[in-house]
């Protein structure tokens, strides 16, 4: 790697330097990262369907049949459903177990830390076959009740890192201040506390929102009669592929896109830069979140 | 300075909701894999070590285990291989660009599982579009059929998938190497590749360590993609149970498996722990 | 001591023949997009001398320091060390090493293997890295601590890890950027000494960067005094006190007074005061330090002013002054007296205002 003075500037104008072989490999990552997507995109424009090579006959037919599917549509309604009351699930409760973490001492808080944290690491079918014997003992039938209360909880862990990182932000002195001018815990609460947690909770209500929507794996074991839209589509999946399930995905790709820019974004602006989800990898490692 | 009400009101309700519904359904699973079945497919709760000893003397679940275990350390190691340069590249080379690349790394990981898995079942079938590809630039004449319900085809998407996962970590950990330390080496005589593996990777350990068990642990207990993509020859342990819960109906039993992956799976998180903490120096 | 003519040029050239140069800065200017950060400086460094680079924050002292070092590249300008061409270098190449401010010392090495670190990538023999090694922390005294990690020693002990991880290179150069900042003041003071009588022992060049004008007359042999990326005045610490070559130089270091007046006929009219210098006619600055103003005695070549004392400030062993002469403010140093002052009449002699240019502005 050469040092003159080729190499190109950061934001900061100093040198940066260069690297070919590097450049190459990460165009190489992002080309096995993005093709496979863009080649779906590209299918459910393609009148011969899925398969084939290469897409000709371009055509909005499939999108057309997928708006006229009622199960489709049908599924997507429950996905929300389940995705809102999911969102307020783990809000609920996530942003006192970061509060709890943040500010709390009592026995068991470690325990109590990677318990919150263990949905997040596990394989999604622990989670889902544990809640399903759970249900099951307790006579409870499955449906779109166990499918939210299975992602509420699983889901609590996202809130409680994306809170607790806004929390370690926040200055202690403001809360005191306001102590100090002879508001008590509940006004501070609300009057200071909650207005600089209001875009780490905008943003995990945003990250829960996706993740519900396209969660399945836990999913899978809590379903009773009504799919959510990721289950419906595997459905089809198992019997056959159609052009139609390019386009659903298509969409799907389009929403997550929009809203994970929207995030970043919200994220840079609370922060100035953003560690996007490495607290979620960091602290899922359990041993970031020190008590 | 909070007062005693207030922490209580924010510890009792998470902590209750997290015992009910985390806590009390892992406990029922240690039961439930004790219990046994009866032949009028109800579940008998006579505490034995039946299900243990099955899955020990029947190869099919040791073998499954086996390799899905080897289906994940693979994952892993494309994973790690992929994704630590990207993340080098964007700490240190990236100049200008490295917000927007960043972006682009991790928009990836929030589309959904199945759209991915779903894409890569299009392309790598005898009739998707790498093979029809291939004939159509006279490559071959006939569709090549290893590519798709195989091991391959779920090493290649899981890597796919959780490559990003890996990123993460490891970007996190170089971002929070102090640039100064570089140039300190730099100025002490080592070149880029020498400063590269005497001070950047022993301090990015941890993230290597988080990206590593953190794809290793998922790809091991996933069930999707060898459902999608691996065909007979790429069942995982997961797909068994999966079964056990579904058509063959021997709850224990699986209960029984997703314990043992459980325990491998915990064991892993302690162990990968622990290393972190020797090799971080703060 | 004599009144010096207004120097024209900046730099005042150190008459020390018998010292080589060893780093020539030729013209080198630095630009971070349209920010211009240093213009057209030119500085020579000789063997073994201490020079240190004084100026405010935002003055361009670190950037040129890192100049020097290879971390950034000038946008014009050339570095010459010897006969060789320094700035097509890389760092890592360069016979210079640096002592950073923030220490950078790394964390996952021990005291002796960060020391080590230079001669291992230099891939010296065990023996002899063993020995450097030891001899190192022996100078800076952290024997004691050599399998430690960085976490576990105070920030003192930190400095000088630091300090012996970079001259066991025996580099031909050393850069300090700022290395006492993060000390609080007695450990600093102790430091400074340590550190001069170091670089004697040692000889090496050391180009020490700093913000602090005392800390820079303890320790250097030559002042750079940097402003707004240009080279103020360049001399030996009593030079640059004594004879000031701009109002700025004037007031950043030590406390002064400025005077301005008009020359006419070979006589100084400022105010109320006048005296005779030889200079040119037209509007003319002094620089006058307090601790040259007295209270009136009886020496009758000397200028005299009566004034009412504005304040009164106690400094230990001496006072700061404040008088107000009919409209002009003069402070004055004097030992320490128990006497509250009110109305005096102060004296100082006329060789003791120093004429200084203005400083040219600078945006």
């Amino acid at each position: 790697m050469s040092w003159e003075t080729r190499g190109g500037a950061n934001a900061a104008g100093s040198n940066v330097p260069r690297s070919r072989g590097l450049l190459l490999h990460a165009t190489a990552v992002f080309a096995f990262l993005y093709l496979p997507i863009a080649v779906l995109i590209l299918y459910s424009f393609n009148g011969q369907g899925v398969g084939g090579f290469p897409p000709h006959n371009l055509t909005l037919d499939w999108y057309r049949t997928l708006f006229a599917d009622e199960a489709i549509w049908d599924s997507v309604f429950n996905s929300l459903k389940v995705a809102f009351a999911a969102m307020v699930i783990a809000l609920a409760f996530g942003v006192p177990a970061a509060l709890a973490l943040d500010r709390a001492q009592f026995r068991g808080k470690a325990a109590f830390r990677r318990l919150v944290l263990l949905p997040l690491i596990l394989p999604g079918i622990i989670t889902g076959l544990s809640l399903l014997m759970l249900f099951n003992l307790a006579s409870i039938k499955l449906s779109l009740l166990t499918i939210t209360l299975g992602h509420g909880t699983a889901l609590i862990s996202v809130a409680t890192t994306e809170v607790f990182a806004g929390l370690q932000k926040l200055d202690r002195a403001q809360e005191e201040a306001s102590l100090d001018l002879g508001a008590n815990y509940w006004q501070t609460f609300w009057a200071i506390t909650v207005p600089n947690l209001k875009l780490p909770i905008i943003g995990a209500a945003l990250l829960i929102f996706t993740l519900s929507m396209d969660e399945i794996a836990v999913s899978f074991f809590l379903i009773g009669r009504d799919n959510t839209l990721p289950l419906e589509i595997w459905g089809r999946l198992r019997r056959g592929i159609t052009p139609e399930i390019n386009a659903v995905s298509t969409i799907i790709f389009m929403f997550s896109l929009v809203t994970i820019v929207l995030w970043y974004r919200l994220r840079m602006r609370a922060e100035g830069s953003v560690d996007v989800g490495a607290e979620l990898v960091e602290g899922s490692s359990l041993n970031t979140m020190s008590s | 300075m909070f007062s005693r009400a207030y922490k209580t009101v924010v510890t009792v309700p998470p902590l209750a909701w997290v015992t009910l519904f985390l806590l009390v359904p892992y406990l029922l699973m240690f039961c439930y894999s004790f219990w046994s079945v009866s032949p009028s497919q109800t579940i008998v709760h006579s505490w034995n070590l039946d299900n243990y000893k099955e899955l020990l003397q029947k190869t099919v679940y040791w073998q499954t285990l086996l390799r899905s275990m080897w289906i994940a350390a693979r994952v892993m190691l494309f994973a790690l291989l992929l994704g630590y340069p990207v993340a080098y590249y964007l700490s240190f080379y990236a100049g200008r660009r490295k917000d927007l690349l960043y972006q682009l790394v991790i928009i990836p990981l929030w589309v959904s599982y199945l759209v991915r898995a779903y894409a890569w079942k299009t392309i790598l079938g005898s009739d998707g579009v790498f093979n029809t590809l291939l004939q159509y630039v006279h490559l071959t004449k006939h569709p090549v059929d290893f590519l798709l319900y195989s091991p391959f085809a779920v090493v290649l998407t899981l890597t796919h998938i959780y490559t990003p996962f890996t990123f993460l970590p490891i970007y996190a950990a170089l971002e929070h190497i102090p640039r100064n330390l570089v140039e300190a080496s730099h100025d002490l005589g080592a070149t880029p590749s020498q400063t590269f593996w005497k001070v950047i990777f022993p301090l990015s350990i941890p993230g290597v360590l988080a990206g590593a068990t953190f794809a290793f642990v998922l790809s091991l207990g996933d069930f999707l993609a060898p459902q999608l993509l691996g065909g007979p020859s790429g069942i995982m342990i997961s797909n068994i149970v999966v079964s056990l819960f579904g058509a063959a109906y021997n709850w224990p039993l699986g209960a029984a498996i997703s314990l043992a992956m459980l325990v491998i799976v915990v064991s892993l998180l302690i162990f990968s722990e622990r290393l972190e903490k020797k090799w971080s120096f703060r | 001591m004599t009144s010096p003519i207004i120097s024209s040029t900046a730099t005042v050239r150190p008459d020390r023949a018998a010292k080589s140069t060893l780093l020539s800065i030729r013209n080198v200017a630095k630009s971070f997009g349209r920010n211009t950060v240093l213009r057209n400086v030119s500085l020579e460094v000789a063997e073994g001398e201490f020079l240190t680079i004084l100026g405010e924050s935002g003055s361009g002292k670190t950037t040129l320091l890192r100049i020097i070092a290879g971390f950034e590249t000038a946008t014009s300008g050339e570095l010459w060390m010897g006969a060789e061409r320094l700035d097509h270098q890389p760092p890592y190449r360069r016979r210079v090493n640096t002592v950073f401010q923030s220490y950078a010392l790394f964390p996952h090495l021990t005291v002796e293997e960060n020391v080590a670190y230079g001669l291992r990538v230099a891939k010296r023999p065990d023996a002899e890295i063993a020995q450097r090694v030891a001899e190192a922390l022996d100078k800076v005294k952290m024997t004691a601590h050599a399998t430690k990690k960085p976490s576990k020693i105070s920030g003192g002990q930190q400095q000088r890890v630091a300090l012996a991880r970079a001259l066991v290179n025996r580099p031909r150069l050393l850069l300090l950027d700022e290395p006492l900042s993060a000390l609080d003041a007695n450990l600093r003071r102790q430091m400074q000494v340590e550190l001069k009588s170091l670089q004697r022992e040692v000889g090496i060049a050391f180009v020490f960067v700093t913000h602090d004008q005392e800390e820079a007359m303890v320790m250097s042999d030559r002042i750079a005094l940097l402003r707004s990326g240009e080279l103020e005045q360049v001399a030996t610490p009593r030079e640059i006190y004594n004879c000031p070559a701009t109002t700025y130089v004037a007031q950043f270091i030590g406390h002064t007074n400025l005077l301005k007046g008009e020359v006419k006929d070979g006589v100084v009219r400022c105010g109320t005061l006048s005296w005779t210098a030889p200079l040119p006619n037209g509007p003319a600055l002094f620089s006058l330090r307090p601790e040259h103003i007295r209270l009136a005695g009886s020496g009758a070549t000397n200028v005299r002013i009566r004034g009412r004392v504005l304040q009164q400030a106690f400094h230990g062993a001496t006072e700061l002054i404040r008088v107000d002469c009919g409209g002009l403010v003069l402070v004055m140093r004097t030992a320490s007296t128990s006497a509250m002052l009110d109305e005096v009449e102060l004296e100082f002699a006329a060789p003791d205002a120093v004429p200084v240019r203005e400083s040219p502005e600078r945006n």
